[in-house]
Order: structure tokens, then C-alpha cells, then sequence
């Protein structure tokens, strides 16, 4: 148990409170314990680079969550239609999670090259005008972000929707049918709410994967152009490891956390109401 | 007979969504996989789409040995090696340690145990920047910032939580009789650990051991922070090679060594078949 | 009329046959049990009547119009699940009305049923109650709510009771065979529970491999069991079995059992008088065994082995030649034989079966 205990002592709660600590100084390159309290949070706010990074981030964060859930719970719908090949098709829906974000970047950024990519062999197609440089494009490459982003993840929600599917009660199925409840209807109105505790355990999952959100980012777009696509994690490590800002950045990692806490609290206690009232 | 007719329709609409799907996830590998046999002019004159006409491994043996970051040419072959390094030992060591705590937790439960527990779940979803800078001060104080030890420390530390939970949920789903009736028998910690638990645990090992060896070859953040300049894993390296090229770009030689550094995932991936998908089902109890 | 009618039914799974040329009538208002172990056919069967899975030949009517292929809500049917499947996220109210609402029922209508329904069931005090709130007893009390609210012709129960503790199956035993007789429905009943077929049934099909073996009312089914397999199936303790042969000798029938001993069994009631000798095997019920042998009751000799006490009766259990045999007596008698001790019983060819060893069916 001794190094379980260091670890849980020494490196994580104590990590947490000297990071905070010396978010309250104005420590650069080493920590100087002078403290100024909230000045760099009053900083952060009025620093533009991490505002757009915020910005950049709900953006990204609603549209990806919300993509990946719906098609992660479209895709377990149609896995669960008795379909053959279902072990291919998992097969295939899953297997960019496998990859590191680095790997999905690069290829995204290879796929979506103006120059080269889909808008080339599309023109190649005869359609001359054809236009997607939305990675070259700073009011759309946060799209480009979100794509590859769906892309890795909404396997997994697939998965974790589907084993939520498979866990309802066949003679609930059975019920709905003598009860001549249409598919769709069933699947919205008694298959949801049964299948909600995973679909929020999905959102939990999202949600961290959106705070943390860095290697993406670095490889597909590296925050640009400009800063259409810079994110708050990227923000962090340039301004401990390269501008020498280590009060800011530390100050901007307490406010990540500070965002999941704000995320993943109500998500858990609705999950665990859900489970309460479902157990009885 | 209409009803019939209405069924095939419907199915027809499942299968023709699963293979448009099929088709989007599928479109990058294969983009991936026909630009690295492409020679440079075959990926300038074709589209990306195009199979390759005269597939040639040219640019996956740049990418392996000459493969360029900066001024260094030495592909990304240097990284796979030090990719192994870092995974095999950091791999092992935070399942040892995650498989006792998690046994510690569930059957011996020493004063506190409620503690870690929470703080070790909570910590699986904190930002990783939030430790980054008080890690480096202390391991830079004693010497291993910038080394082999100080990088697999660090995938160690931040293994435990999930490693944890996940030993501790599979170890409280066995008997707690089998426990008491060890004890009757006289087996202390270690004893019950390594003649009772351990070999009762293969099925978590193996789940183990794919969600932490792939996430650690995957890592990026860790490695670019902790590793330093002579152990830089594999995705560090990649992400140089590709994206700090100077000059002309050599696409087919980019992709080749994204393959090469996906490759290992993949494998594991498609070798442990259900087993991945029963790591991620145990990743997702969590909470 | 037939409620239910079922010709020459072929259902496969795969490539295996579960049930094959299939033929059971039933009449309107009977309570007819399907009874036998797992992996019988019996839920494949009522699955099909509820047009849950593919028939793969032959017919299915209800009420004489053909639902082969007919969608299960097009069926004129009611369905109680072992499971309860009762929709999680809305009040019992609302499991009630589900349905209806789906089928665009008047207002009106949907309230005066689920009236009466509830008052019927006495579940009105938890119509506004989740199932989640609710025991099992209350819960299956609301599954066969949700079935009676549809205003079938024909409700369906797939082991209604087999997820509730002893007491209350006992209880909503009772329940659903009043129900039966005040709204005089037809009902088509799965179950494993011999005691539940017992009771409930008007008639029983005993199912094995996927074949009625008998289908004939309860008591029938325990007097005059069709074949071996059904007289084996129901009883507890089970029946006696006895091997030896039978012949006839001039007027005489007679079964000579495997330890010498024979029996002159003229007076059964043979379907068919057997002319040459043939292996058959004599089933009697334990308590149809007496101790104190009166005349005119053929005898047979037990070695006493072990005695239970199970409250009301007692069972004895001992050997007959080499043969394993169980004895039931009323408790009252306060019998103790030792063991190993030896004692004289007695029993009455009209209510003992004998069967051809070589088929196993009734003689």
C-alpha cells in the first residue's frame, strides 16, 4: 500500500496544491513564492490567447460530444439489428481509438490537404470549383478538429452504447411488440432512458478527452491557422515550457480542472440518481 | 407480403448506413496505406484516393532509417526502439503495482482504503497539465527529468488510477470465501497475493496489459515533457518528422512512418479482438 | 369455437428443427398449461402463437382467422413476461397505457379500462408508483395489468411466477386462477412447475423435445399417464417403476417382476390385451401405495432403507427386488419401521399404469 499512498499523497494531491500554489505567484521560468493571490486569473481573463483557446474549446467540445453521440448511438442501433458481419463492422467502427491522437491528426491533416487531398481529387472529378479547405480556413478549421476527433472516438461510444443495448431485458422487447410500440418509439422513449447511465458514462469519457485535448491539435493543426484551433492545453504547456509564464500556465491548468470538475459533477450525480431510481 | 416487402427495405437501410459508415472509417487507413507505396511523383500526378500503379516500399525504409527531424536523419526506427523501452517496463510496472493495490484495496482494506480509492478516480480525470510543471521540478531535482527512468515513473504514476480500478473491480467480483479460507489457512499478503489472486487473473491481466500498452505507445504529452532528447518515443518523433520538415515535403514518407508508428496499436488492436473492447467497457465503469 | 388453433407447426433455429408438424387445438375459455423442462420447445411454442419469432410451416389461428404471419399487435393478444418487462421509465400508469396510447384509443376509454384493470388487480394505490418501487408479487400484478388492458382474446404467460419466492406464487397462483374464472378468457400458460400446471390448467400438454406428449386435463395427466416420460415427469415423489414381463397364461394376465414374484393383472384396464410375452414396466404412485395390505390389493414386498418426514405425509423409501421404490403415508400413522426391516404393501390395479418397455407408451 506504501507507494499506492506516495503516489496518491505525494504526486496527486500534492502536485495539485503546488500547481495552485503557484498559480497564486508571478513565478516565470522557477517558482518564486511571492504570492500575488488571483492576479494571474485576472491576467488569464484578459489574456486573448486564452480566450479564443476557451472559446475554441466549447466549440469544439459541444460539436464533437454531441456528434459522437448521436452517431455512436446510430451505429449501436444498427449493430443491434441481428446484422451479419457485426464482428467486422465493431471491427472496423473501433479501431481508431486504437491509433494515438498524433497518428489521427497526421492523416486527417494528409486527407484534408487542399493541395493533394479530397478538394483535389474532387476537382479531378470535373467538379472544377469544388471548395473543402476548411483546415486551411480559420473560421472552419475547428471543424477539421471535430472531424478527426469524431472520427477517433464515436467507436467507442458506439461500443459502450451497444453493450448498454444488449443489456436490455429481451422480454422487454417482446412486451413492446404484443404492445404493437413502433421500433423508433421504443428506442426513444424505453430503450434510452434504460441505456442513459452509459450514454453518461460516454459523456464523462467525451468530456475529459475534450479538456485534455493537445496531441490532436498539435499534429493536425498545431492551433492554427493563426489561432483558429488553439486550445487550452496547448496554451498551458507554451506558456510553462517555451514563453516562461509558469504562474499563468499554471493558473490556466487550475481552470482545466476547474472545467471537468464543472463538467463531470452534475453528469455524475444525474448518473447516479438514474441508477438509484432504476434500482429502486 | 407488403410487410415483408417494408422489412427487406428497412434492412437494406441498415446494412447500406453500416457500410457508408464502414466507408468513412476505413478511408483514412486506406489513404494512408496507398500514399506510403506511392513514389513522390505518383503522389504529386495522382489522387490520393488512386491505387498506388507501381507500389514500392521505398518510403517506408526512408521513413524506418532516414527519415529526418531537424538534423538528425535517422527515421523513425530510433523512436520504436525507445517506444519499447518505455512501454515494456512501464507496462509491467503499473500493472504490478495497480494488481497488489487494487487486491490490497478489495480484500485487506487497510484504514484509508475509501481515500485512495476516491482520489485515485478522481485523478483519472484531471488534466494532466495541472501536474506537469511540480513533475518536472521534482524529478529534474533528483535526476531523472529527461531520462528512461523518469519517463516510465511518470506512466507508472498516471497508470495507477485505471489500473487500480480496474484490479479492484475484478478482484471484488471473485468470492471473499476464497480470501477468508486462505487466511484460515494461514496465507499472509504475499502469499495469498502471488499463490491465490495472481493466478485467478489472467482474464484482467490481459485487458491490462492492451489498454496500457497501447495508451503508453500512443502517449505524446509524456513523452515530449519527460522523455528528453535520447529516448523521445515514437509519436514525439513522428510528429517532428511530419511537421517540422523543411523544404519540400515527402508525403509518401510521412505516411509510411504514420503506419509505422501505428502499427503496433493496430496489431494489438486487431489480435485482441474482444478483449480490447472489454478493456474499454472496464475503462468506461469508472465513476 | 377454437380460440387457438395450431396445424403442422415447423419452427427451426439455424438448421435445427425445434418443433415439427405441431397440432394443438384449443377451445375458447380453456386455461391450457404447457408443462416441461427447459429447452422443451414449450416458450418456442408460445413465442410463435404470440408471433414473436418465424414460423418456418404450417398455421396459426386465433379466434379462425389466420395470423401466421401476422404482426403480434394485429394478434387479438395479451402477453405476461418471467421478467416482468415492464418499461422502466414511466409509472404503472403509464405501463398500462402505453400501449393503448400507441393503438390511438379514446380517452375515455383508455381510463375506464385501466380502471377496471386496477381495480380487478388492486393495484390502484400505485398506479403513480415507478416498477422500480414495486415488490416482484406487485410487479407481475402489473405485467398482467398491462395484458389485461388490451382486451385480448387470448392472453399468453411465459412462466409468469418463476422469478417470485414460494409464498407469493402461491399466492398469485390463486390470483390467476380466479382471474381465469371471473373473466373467462382463454389462457395459454408456459411453465416448468408441475405444481402450478396442477392447479391452474384446464388442460395440460406435457412437452418434450419439442412433442406434446399428452395433452389431456390434470387429472388424467396423474392417473393415466400417456407414456413413460409423462408419468416419470409429474408427481412427487415420482412414480414407482417396476420392470418385468408380461403374459398371458389361458384367461389369465400376468406381469412377473424381475425378482420372480407375479402379480395377476387381469383386471387392467389393457387398451389392447397383450397375446405374446412382452418386457413392460408397472408404475405406481407412491401414495397409491397402502402398508396394510386389505384384500383384493396385489402385493409387493419393500426393504426399508430411509424415512422423511415432510410434515402432512411421510415418505418411505426402500427397494423392491432391486429396484428403488418410495412409499407415501399420511403422517398421522406415526410409522417407524426400522431399517432393513421388511414390509408387506399393497396396491390396486385401477389406479396403476403399466407400460411397453419397448416404446415407452401406455398399455
Amino acid at each position: 500500500m506504501l507507494p499506492a499512498w506516495i503516489i496518491v499523497i505525494g504526486v496527486f494531491i500534492g502536485a495539485m496544491i503546488w500547481t495552485f500554489v503557484i498559480s497564486m505567484t508571478n513565478s516565470r521560468l522557477i517558482p518564486i513564492y511571492k504570492f500575488n493571490f488571483f492576479d494571474q486569473y485576472v491576467r488569464l481573463m484578459g489574456n486573448d490567447g486564452w480566450l479564443v483557446s476557451v472559446g475554441n474549446l466549447v466549440v469544439f467540445g459541444v460539436l464533437f460530444i454531441a456528434i459522437c453521440l448521436v452517431l455512436g448511438f446510430l451505429m449501436a442501433i444498427m449493430m443491434d439489428q441481428k446484422i451479419r458481419g457485426e464482428s467486422l463492422f465493431r471491427t472496423i467502427f473501433l479501431y481508431p481509438y486504437a491509433m494515438s491522437f498524433v497518428v489521427t491528426g497526421l492523416v486527417w491533416q494528409w486527407v484534408l490537404n487542399p493541395t493533394f487531398g479530397i478538394q483535389a481529387t474532387v476537382r479531378g472529378w470535373g467538379f472544377d470549383t469544388f471548395v473543402f479547405d476548411w483546415i486551411v480556413r480559420p473560421d472552419r478549421a475547428i471543424f477539421v478538429l471535430v472531424l478527426a476527433a469524431v472520427w477517433q472516438g464515436s467507436g467507442l461510444v458506439m461500443a459502450i452504447l451497444l453493450a448498454g443495448l444488449r443489456g436490455v431485458d429481451e422480454d422487454l422487447w417482446k412486451a413492446t411488440k404484443v404492445d404493437g410500440i413502433a421500433k423508433w418509439r421504443v428506442y426513444t422513449s424505453i430503450v434510452l432512458p434504460i441505456i442513459a447511465p452509459m450514454a453518461a458514462t460516454a459523456t464523462v469519457l467525451l468530456s475529459v478527452a475534450v479538456v485534455k485535448a493537445y496531441d490532436l491539435v498539435v499534429a493536425l493543426t498545431g492551433g492554427g491557422p493563426g489561432n483558429a484551433t488553439e486550445v487550452p492545453a496547448k496554451f498551458v504547456m507554451e506558456n510553462l515550457f517555451e514563453r516562461q509564464n509558469v504562474a499563468l500556465a499554471n493558473a490556466g491548468a487550475i481552470m482545466m480542472l476547474a472545467a471537468v470538475v464543472i463538467v463531470a459533477t452534475p453528469i455524475y450525480y444525474a448518473r447516479r440518481s438514474m441508477a438509484q431510481k432504476a434500482a429502486g | 407480403m407488403a410487410q415483408r416487402q417494408e422489412k427487406n427495405i428497412a434492412r437494406f437501410g441498415v446494412y447500406a448506413f453500416l457500410v457508408i459508415m464502414a466507408a468513412f472509417f476505413l478511408m483514412p487507413l486506406y489513404v494512408m496505406v496507398a500514399t506510403s507505396l506511392k513514389t513522390m511523383d505518383e503522389v504529386r500526378g495522382s489522387s490520393i484516393f488512386a491505387f498506388p500503379l507501381r507500389p514500392t516500399l521505398e518510403a517506408w525504409a526512408t521513413a524506418w532509417n532516414s527519415a529526418c527531424t531537424g538534423l538528425t536523419c535517422a527515421g523513425v526506427s530510433v523512436g520504436f526502439f525507445n517506444s519499447l523501452k518505455i512501454m515494456i517496463p512501464s507496462t509491467f510496472l503499473s500493472i504490478m503495482l495497480g494488481a497488489v493495490t487494487g487486491y490490497a484495496l478489495s480484500f485487506w482494506r487497510p484504514k484509508g482504503a475509501g481515500v485512495i480509492f476516491a482520489v485515485l478516480v478522481v485523478a483519472a480525470f484531471i488534466p494532466y497539465q495541472v501536474f506537469i510543471y511540480p513533475l518536472v521540478r521534482v524529478l529534474s531535482q533528483v535526476g531523472l527529468y529527461n531520462s528512461l527512468g523518469g519517463i516510465i515513473m511518470v506512466h507508472v504514476i498516471f497508470g495507477l488510477p485505471i489500473m487500480v480500478l480496474m484490479f479492484r473491480n475484478y478482484y471484488a467480483g471473485l468470492p471473499r470465501d476464497l480470501f477468508s479460507a486462505a487466511r484460515v489457512d494461514g496465507g499472509g499478503f504475499w502469499d495469498i497475493f502471488f499463490r491465490l489472486m495472481l493466478p485467478l487473473s489472467p482474464p484482467i491481466m490481459i485487458v491490462a496489459v492492451i489498454l496500457q500498452s497501447t495508451h503508453i505507445w500512443n502517449d505524446f504529452l509524456f513523452g515530449l515533457v519527460f522523455a528528453g532528447s535520447d529516448n523521445r518515443p515514437m509519436t514525439v518523433l513522428l510528429n517532428n518528422i511530419v511537421n517540422t520538415t523543411q523544404g519540400e515535403k515527402a508525403y509518401n514518407v510521412d505516411m509510411a512512418a504514420t503506419i509505422l508508428t501505428a502499427l503496433v496499436p493496430l496489431v494489438i488492436y486487431l489480435a485482441s479482438g474482444r478483449w480490447f473492447v472489454r478493456g474499454i467497457a472496464a475503462g468506461a465503469v469508472k465513476g | 369455437m377454437t380460440a387457438v388453433s395450431i396445424k403442422d407447426l415447423e419452427i427451426q433455429f439455424g438448421s435445427v428443427k425445434v418443433l415439427q408438424n405441431l397440432n394443438l387445438d384449443i377451445a375458447s375459455g380453456e386455461f391450457i398449461v404447457l408443462l416441461g423442462s427447459s429447452g422443451c420447445g414449450k416458450s418456442t411454442l408460445l413465442n410463435s402463437i404470440a408471433g414473436l419469432i418465424d414460423v418456418h410451416g404450417g398455421k396459426i389461428l386465433i379466434g379462425d382467422k389466420d395470423m401466421t404471419h401476422a404482426e403480434p399487435k394485429d394478434r387479438g393478444i395479451g402477453m405476461v413476461f418471467q421478467s416482468y418487462a415492464l418499461y422502466p421509465q414511466t409509472t404503472v400508469e403509464g405501463n398500462l397505457t402505453f400501449g393503448l396510447r400507441m393503438a390511438k384509443l379514446p380517452k375515455d376509454e383508455i381510463e375506464r379500462r385501466v380502471a377496471r384493470v386496477s381495480d380487478m388487480l388492486q393495484i390502484k394505490p400505485y398506479l403513480k408508483r415507478r416498477p422500480a418501487a414495486l415488490s416482484g408479487g406487485q410487479r407481475q400484478r402489473v405485467a398482467i395489468g398491462r395484458a389485461l388492458v388490451r382486451d385480448a382474446d387470448v392472453y399468453l404467460f411465459d412462466e409468469p411466477l418463476s422469478n417470485l419466492d414460494a409464498k407469493l406464487r402461491a399466492e398469485l397462483r390463486v390470483e390467476l386462477k380466479t382471474l381465469h374464472e371471473d373473466i373467462g378468457k382463454t389462457m395459454i400458460y408456459v411453465t416448468h412447475d408441475q405444481v402450478e400446471a396442477m392447479t391452474l390448467a384446464t388442460r395440460i400438454a406435457v412437452m418434450q423435445n419439442g412433442v406434446i406428449q399428452q395433452l389431456a386435463s390434470p387429472e388424467e395427466i396423474y392417473n393415466r399417464p400417456a407414456n413413460l416420460f409423462v408419468a416419470d415427469f409429474i408427481g412427487s415423489p415420482a412414480m414407482n417403476f417396476l420392470s418385468g414381463t408380461l403374459g398371458a397364461v389361458g384367461e389369465r394376465v400376468e406381469f412377473r417382476l424381475k425378482d420372480g414374484h407375479v402379480l395377476d393383472v387381469s383386471a387392467y384396464p389393457f387398451a389392447k390385451r397383450p397375446s405374446a410375452p412382452m418386457e413392460a414396466i408397472l408404475g405406481i404412485r407412491p401414495e397409491h401405495l397402502a402398508i396394510s395390505p386389505r384384500e383384493g390389493l396385489l402385493p409387493l414386498d419393500m426393504a426399508v432403507n430411509v424415512i422423511e418426514t415432510m410434515g402432512a405425509d411421510t415418505v418411505i423409501w426402500g427397494t423392491c427386488g432391486a429396484e428403488k421404490i418410495s412409499v407415501r403415508v399420511n403422517s398421522e400413522l406415526k410409522l417407524n419401521p426400522p431399517r432393513g426391516s421388511m414390509l408387506k404393501l399393497g396396491f390396486s390395479l385401477g389406479s396403476a399404469s403399466l407400460f411397453s418397455a419397448a416404446d415407452g407408451l401406455r398399455l
